[in-house]
Formats: structure tokens, sequence, C-alpha cells
């Protein structure tokens, strides 16, 4: 299979939005062009699968090397292996999802369906980069559209939220550049990631280099400290703006912690191993009692969403083999959910024209299948099993049990905690706004959700389930990639 | 002879087209409307006569010279000014004073070709001052404007006393090592402190022209009195030619003293960058923000001097390439908009994207190639810059560099939430653009998004320093 689908996919749908008449082409074209995304993630995934079940040993797959620069030494270098395979399926998942909650846009459609799809194709050209110069312009590629997204079409404080979240995420690349000039630089001349990989680098020279790019991806990713654009961008955005943000840029972060920081810098990684868990076990605890506080549905999800990405943070840092696949299982899972959670606050919000928890009630009576999706994914995030976040949490909490020592133990069982704050702000939020008695007249003669709502609600529940109920395929597709990155970084001493 | 017409070919036609512009001047000259397409064509023709027929060699003992690169930079600077003969046509028609405005800009083009193809200090030193007095009555050009003439007043005091400083240089120079010939230069530094003093005392005056802090002062009052040709001709052609023949100074006739200017490069760029940001903020005058931004660009240009090697010089001379199409970009469409609204503010900008759509593209584009945002050519030439300086592994400096794109950012963006975000109850109306600054805005923009991505274009300036 040709890598350079995936990217041109998304490049030649958003140049074709570009030359739309009217809305509703611009609309159709949108939806084509995502749906076409799906078709060729589901087809790599299939060449994926048949090249690995036929014995391919190389670690990246379908590899292309185009020379662009001399010096410094830059290659348009492409190649995927299973984890990158996953988190196409899940961008082309929230993409497509995406772009149909929303098909009501009325302000300036074109630009708005451009935007969303130019940031799909920094996340595709992100995820399929084997050169970290490669992987460090799509990464900036999605910054602008973000900014814009939410400046133009969010709501709230929407400028406030839209520079705080444009400068800090260049703040996280400025951080990120510094950190791939070092390890160019000491390294004699590579940004190639495979290259890298078999390139010792001393420890002395990784404990400066780790912290920035790590800090760097950690910004993306919303690890605390660095979380705190968060909650606005996530709130200020347009629903699928929201969706993008949470669901595909914050794995963003979690893949170039996983791919560029710990797997490139593993003497680094060993060393801060510790910080890290302390840190990400402050954001699982301290995301979920945020929450419990909160009286917005998309502050909600904003901050158990620092919660629940804590878990895929810490997963990498407790270095076993079962924790780093739960953590990108909970990338996968995570980013699903997310995008299903805030589609359906974006479908409440368009009818009820309120996000306060306090102003609902009663949904169920009016809006069944909004209420019913709204239950589900609800369920997931508390880690219901059957669902995408229980296997993923679940494996989470046992990789990082194999660990011994009282450090670790103590970092888990105050993880696995948070889940029983997640289950009383999820039943709570639900509870309030299902069920209940209807608080106003109005909201009596609301529809429920239309074809292009339940159709986006399904695909992403489709992924839910997918997971939650056989997680072997993923686990399949996982499963080798982290055992590899295991040896690399266990095996230099 | 023949060696004389061809190394000398690119003034010779500069020259030429001057002189052309003074017998239509003295003739029964010509109609505005006639005389501009004419004069666009000419430079044109100067723009692609200046890739063809090029021979390195050397004239007059070494005073001249001429290498396969600085051919290249020639031709950076012969597009940029028929890029600005293109965006500013709208005001240019309505000059009175057409023919002289453009022997002026000319009469300056030709000091920086032979400027930056100098090979002794004399001739340096005029092709220097031919590059700058001419510019200063091109700030005095608009003519109504008290702005304008104070700003050309600032501007000849400023060079007057930088001159001043260049020439004790030069004499320490010639007093302590006995020759002015860039080639024998190097062998006599024995950086003593006279010498280091010379040097300052030299180096002062490049950074009075480039507008390093601290001698940056001049620059947004000129930029903001002038108009906007002879802005973006200063901001784009005078610094772009000034910071070529700093790093023939630097690298080729100062080398011995590498560790000195190494270390005011650090200090000096990263005092630019700060300032040029810190004051870019708080600008409510597009012209004067755009000022500011300039002398923060002119840090980061410093940060890919301070390699010291051909990949410094590959990196600035890229970086000066995309600077023309970026700044000029954003300066076209301050011109589009302040020739046919008079409006200048950053306020007025609000809601741009209404009712221009095409320029609101166009400005954000420019802005952020200035800021460095992929997939604009911007992104690849900071990072070219970047990486050139980080080869000294100097990773505090570089973080200081990398912090600055933030800081710049935020102030870019500033335009850009103008245009797109911000509501305005009275927007500038639509504005009929021309079909020549259409098509000079659409080249630009053009260049904007291709220079980065088609990697020969770096290749090739690469080839050339080698």
């Amino acid at each position: 299979m040709n890598l350079l689908l995936i990217i041109l996919a998304p490049l030649l749908t958003a140049l074709a939005v570009l030359v739309c008449r009217n809305k509703e082409q611009v609309k159709w074209t949108a939806l084509a062009g995502s749906l076409a995304q799906l078709i060729l993630a589901f087809l790599l995934y299939f060449a994926f699968r048949h090249e690995k079940e036929s014995g391919e040993p190389a670690q990246m797959l379908f590899q292309q090397d185009y020379a662009l620069f001399k010096n410094p030494n830059i290659h348009f270098h492409i190649g995927v292996d299973g984890i990158s395979v996953a988190m196409i399926l899940l961008t082309a998942f929230v993409v497509i999802a995406g772009v149909l909650v929303s098909w009501n846009i009325e302000k300036m459609t074109k630009e708005f369906y451009f935007l969303l799809i130019l940031l799909a194709l920094g996340a595709y050209g992100f995820f399929i980069s084997l050169d970290l110069f490669v992987l460090f312009f799509f990464l900036e590629i999605s910054v602008i559209p973000k900014y814009l997204l939410i400046g133009v079409w969010g709501s709230g404080k929407k400028e406030y939220s839209a520079n705080k979240l444009a400068l800090m995420l260049m703040g996280g690349s400025a951080l990120i550049l510094v950190g791939i000039l070092g390890l160019y630089f000491s390294s004699g001349g590579s940004f190639n990631i495979l290259q890298l990989a078999n390139t010792n680098i001393p420890g002395s020279t990784q404990n400066y280099i780790f912290p920035l790019l790590f800090a760097g991806f950690g910004v993306f990713t919303a690890l605390f400290p660095l979380h705190t654009w968060v909650p606005d961008g996530h709130s200020s955005a347009p629903t699928a703006g929201s969706m993008f943000l949470a669901g595909i840029s914050m794995k963003l972060g979690g893949y170039g912690c996983l791919r560029v920081a710990a797997y490139l810098l593993p003497e680094g990684m060993k060393e801060y191993a510790n910080i890290i868990i302390v840190l990400s076990a402050i954001a699982i605890l301290y995301g979920a009692f945020a929450t419990m506080m909160q009286k917005d549905l998309k502050y909600i999800n904003a901050y158990s969403s620092i919660s629940h990405v804590g878990f895929s943070i810490l997963g990498i840092a407790m270095l076993t083999q079962t924790a780093v696949t739960g953590a990108v299982m909970q990338m996968i899972s995570h980013g699903l959910m997310t995008a299903l959670f805030f589609a359906v606050i974006g479908m409440i919000y368009d009818r009820t024209h309120t996000r306060m928890v306090a102003e609902m009630g009663g949904l169920m009576r009016m809006l069944p299948f909004i209420s019913t999706v709204f239950f589900i994914v609800g369920l997931c995030s508390l880690g219901l099993p059957g669902l995408s976040g229980f296997v993923a949490e679940m494996t989470v909490f046992m990789g990082s049990w194999e660990n011994t020592g009282a450090f670790y133990k103590i970092a888990t069982i105050a993880a696995a905690m948070s889940i029983v704050v997640t289950a009383v702000y999820i039943l709570r939020a639900i509870g309030q706004t299902v069920m209940g008695p209807v608080k106003k007249e109005s909201f009596l003669s609301l529809p429920d959700a239309k074809w292009n709502e339940k159709l986006a609600a399904i695909i992403l529940l489709a992924g839910i389930l997918a997971i939650g109920v056989a997680p072997g395929w993923l686990n399949d597709l996982l499963r080798p990639e982290t055992e590899q990155f295991m040896h690399k970084i266990l095996g230099v001493k | 002879m023949s060696d004389f017409i061809i190394l000398m070919k690119s003034e010779l036609v500069v020259t030429t087209i001057i002189f052309l512009l003074l017998f239509v001047k003295i003739g029964k000259g010509m109609r505005n409307e006639k005389l501009l397409p004419l004069i666009q064509v000419l430079l044109l023709i100067n723009v692609l006569f200046s890739f063809v027929f090029n021979k390195e060699g050397s004239l007059f003992d070494g005073m001249f010279s001429t290498t396969s690169l600085i051919a290249f930079q020639k031709s950076i600077l012969s597009l940029a000014v028929y890029l600005i003969s293109l965006l500013c046509s709208v005001w240019l028609k309505r000059s009175e004073h057409l023919p002289e405005f453009f022997m002026l800009m000319l009469s300056a083009l030709l000091g920086m070709f032979f400027m930056i193809s100098s090979g002794n200090l004399l001739i340096f030193y005029l092709s220097l001052e031919l590059s700058t007095i001419p510019v200063a009555a091109m700030a005095n050009f608009d003519l109504q404007k008290r702005a304008s003439s104070e700003g050309a007043m600032k501007m000849i005091l400023s060079s007057a006393f930088s001159s001043g400083i260049l020439l004790f240089g030069i004499s320490l120079i010639y007093g302590t090592t006995g020759t002015i010939l860039f080639s024998e230069i190097p062998g006599q530094l024995d950086g003593s402190p006279i010498q280091i003093l010379a040097f300052v005392f030299l180096f002062t005056a490049f950074a009075f022209k480039l507008s390093v802090v601290p001698f940056h002062l001049w620059t947004a009052d000129v930029y903001e009195g002038a108009p906007i040709a002879t802005t973006s001709f200063l901001s784009v052609v005078s610094k772009g030619a000034v910071a070529f023949i700093f790093i023939t100074a630097l690298y080729k006739v100062f080398q011995p003293l590498e560790e000195t200017w190494y270390l005011m490069l650090v200090i000096l760029s990263i005092a630019t960058m700060v300032i040029g940001n810190l004051f870019a903020l708080r600008q409510k005058n597009i012209k004067r923000f755009l000022a500011f931004s300039s002398i923060a660009q002119v840090g980061f240009i410093l940060v890919g001097i301070s390699a010291g090697n051909e990949i410094g010089i590959s990196s600035v001379v890229f970086f000066i390439l995309v600077y023309v199409f970026s700044n000029l970009a954003a300066f076209g469409v301050a011109d589009v908009i302040s020739a046919a609204s008079g409006k200048e503010s950053i306020d007025d900008y609000k809601g741009l994207y209404k009712t221009n759509p095409f320029l609101s593209w166009i400005m954000t584009l420019a802005l952020f190639s200035l800021a460095g945002i992929p997939p604009t050519a911007g992104f690849f030439g900071k990072l070219f810059l970047i990486s050139a300086g980080a080869a000294k592994a100097n990773y505090i400096y570089i973080i200081i560099v990398a912090l600055n794109m933030i800081v710049s950012l935020y102030y870019y963006l500033i335009v850009v939430r103008a245009i797109f975000i911000d509501k305005n109850e009275q927007p500038i109306d639509k504005i009929a653009i021309s079909k020549t600054v259409k098509l000079a805005l659409i080249i630009c923009g053009a260049g904007i998004i291709l220079l980065g991505l088609l990697s020969w274009i770096y290749e090739h300036i690469q080839s050339l320093t080698v």
C-alpha cells in the first residue's frame, strides 16, 4: 500500500473544498473525502496485518524515502508500525464524525471545513513520518487551524482561549524544536527516527534533551502542569473543534512522548520516569477532582480528559510492556470516547442552548437517541467492562502493578482511586441531564438526532465497542511494537 | 573590455534604466499611466537578465568582484524592486514625480550592487553611501505629510552619524594594517585593542543599517512616515543588501576575530529579538508594527550569521529570499488598503475578512510566514537559521531564540485576530484591486507557499555557497 495516499486524501479534500461553489457542495465533498480517508485507513490496517502475518520482519512497513535537503539532512521519510496504524484509524474515525456533526454550520462553511481537514492532514502526516523534521512540520501545521477554528467559530471567551492555546502549543513546539536539534547534532547529523534509535547518545546528553522533548510533547498532551490550555480551549471550541482537539491533537502529544522522547532517549526516560509518574498521578487525581466542581458539560469533559490522558502518560512512564500497550490503548480509547462525548454535548447544546448541567433534566423523554449515546459514553468514561475505557485502563493498571516497589504500587493505587471519583461526576452529570423532571417547557418540543448526528455517533460507538468487546485485534496490533519498544529501552544499560 | 561588460552587467543594466528615465524626464515626459508599465517591464527585464550570462571574476585589481552567489543575491534584490513596483502601483501612479522616484530607487539599488560586489573598503564606503542617501530622499516622497519629512530627516542624520563611525573605523583599520583590500586585511589582523576598536566601529555602522538594537531608534519613525513603497524598499532590499555584505565582512575580512564577533552577534541578536518583539506588541499602526517586527526578524538573521560557515551563508540568503516575499506581501496589502481607504491602524483591519477575503488571506499567509508557521516558507527559513546557529551547540542561546518565536507569534496573531475574529461596525469597504497588484500579491503568496516545499531552491543556494 502506498502511504502517500494517507496524506494525499486529506490534502486533495482540502483543495477540493476550496474550489466548491456552495455550502452543499462543500459539505458533501468534505464527507466524501473523510469517507475516503476512513476507507484508506481500513485498507492500511488490513494491508499491514497481511504483511505482518506473512512474516515481514521490518519494524516499519510501507516505507518511502525522498531526500529533501542535504544540509540539514532532511528526508521526507514515511512508514508505519502497529502504533501508527492504530492512530491513523483513530484519526479517520474522529474526522468523519467531526465532519458529520458540523453539518449545520452556517458561518463561513467553506473555511470551516478547509481548516478542519487541514488539521486532519497535520495529524495523518505526523503519525506516518519517520523523520523528526517532517514530524515537526506536520505537528506545527495543526496549530493555526486550531487557533482559527476556536477564534472564529467558537463560543464564550474564545479570543482568550484561542490565544492561550496557540501560544502554549507554540511554546511546546519551541521546546520540541530545540530538542530535535539537540538530537540532530549529538547524533552526528540525522533526523531519521530509525537511525537515531540505533545511535548511542551519551546518557548525560540524553538527560538534558529528554526533558525538552517530553515537556514539549507534554504540552500537546496536557501533561500536568502544562495542561492549562485544555479546559479553555476545549470549552470554547466549536463541537468538531473540541472533538479534533481532544480526540486527535492531544494524541499527537502522547504519540510524540512515546515515539520520540521515550524511544529515542531511553536513558533519559529512565532517569525521569519517577518524576513523570508523580506528575501523571497528580494529573489523574487533580483532573478527576477538578471535574467534580464543574457545572458546564464541556468543562466536565475537558477536565476529565486531563485525568484520562494522565493514564496514558502513566502507562508510558511505568516502563513495562503491558503498561505501555495500555497507554496506547488508552490514547485510542480516549480519542474515540472523548470525541463522542463532545459530539453529544454539541448535539444537546444545539437543542437546549445551554451546557449547564443544572438547567437541564429529563432529556431522555425528548431525545432518546442522544441520551442513550450520552449514557453509553459516560459508562465508557468511568470504565464499565465491555467498553473501550475499561480495557485500556485495566491494561495500564495491570502493567503498572508488574513493577515491584512501593512507589509504583502507591502511584497505581492513587491513579486507580480516580475511577471512583470519575464514577461520581459522570453519574451525577448524566443523572441530572438525562433523567429527572424536565426543567423548561421549551425542552418538551426538542427534536431528536438527525441522520448525520446518528451516523456520527454510530461510527464512534462502533469503534468504542470494537475495542471494548473484542480488544484482541488492537492488542495484536500493538504488542509486537511495544515489545520492541521495551527491548530498546531496557536493553540499553 | 568584454570582461568589463559581462562582470558588471547587472550594474550596467540598472545604469541604463536610470538614464532612460532621465531622458524621459528631461524630454517631453510621459503620463504615469503609460510610464509605469514601461518601468515595470524594464525592471522585469532586469530581473530576468540577472539570471543569465553570469560569470565569476574580479575587476580593477580586486576592487570589484562577482561570484555566482553574489549574482544570485543581486537577482533577489532586483526581484524585490520589481515586486515593489507592482505592489505599490496605485500609489506610484498618483505620484507627481514618478521618474524621479524610480531614479532614486534604482540608484540605491546600484549602490547595493556595488556594495555586495565590493572588494575593498573604499568602494564599500562609497557604495554604502550611494545606497543610503537616495533612500532618504525617497522617504520624503509624501510631500504633503510632515511625518514623511521628519522620517527623512531622521534617516539622513542617523546615516550620516553611522557613516562617520564607519569612516573612523576604516581609517583605524588602514592605520593598523596598511591596506584597504578585503583580501589582504585578514593576514594583518592581530587582535590588538585598536583593531578590535576599529572592528567595533565597523560593526556599529552595519548595525545601524540593519537596525540592530540598540541602533534601531530611527527605524520605526522612518517606516511610519515614509510612503509604503519606500518602507518596503528599506525593510527588504536595504536590509538584504547590508546583510549580504555583512556576512562577507565577517566571514572573509574579519575571520581572525571570529571569537569577538560571535559573542557580539549572540548578545546583539538576543537584544534585537527581545526589544523588537516587545515593542511590536504595543504597536497600533500597521507600518510601525511591521517596522518592529522586521527589527525582530533581523535578530533572527543574526542568529544565522553567527554560525560562521557555509550553512550560515546559505541559510541567511534563503531567509532573505523568503523574507522578500513575506514582507512585501504584508506591505503590499497594507499599501492597497492605505491607498484605497487611507487607513493604517490595526484596529481598522477588524472584520477585513468579511469584505476583502483575498487581501485577508495574503496578509495572513505573510504574517504566518514571518512568524515561521508551516507550511509557509518562513518556517523553513527560520528553521535553517536556527539550525545553522545551533551548530555551535550553544543551546541556551537557541532556547532563547525559540522562545522569541512564541512572542512573535503572539503579535502576529493580534493582526490575524483583527482580520478574522474581531467584529467591526464599519469594516473597510470592498476594495477593487487592479490586475498588476493582484498579480504581484499572487506571486508573493505562491512564493510564500512554494519556496520551502520546493527543496531544490535551498539546495541551489547551498551549491552557490560552497
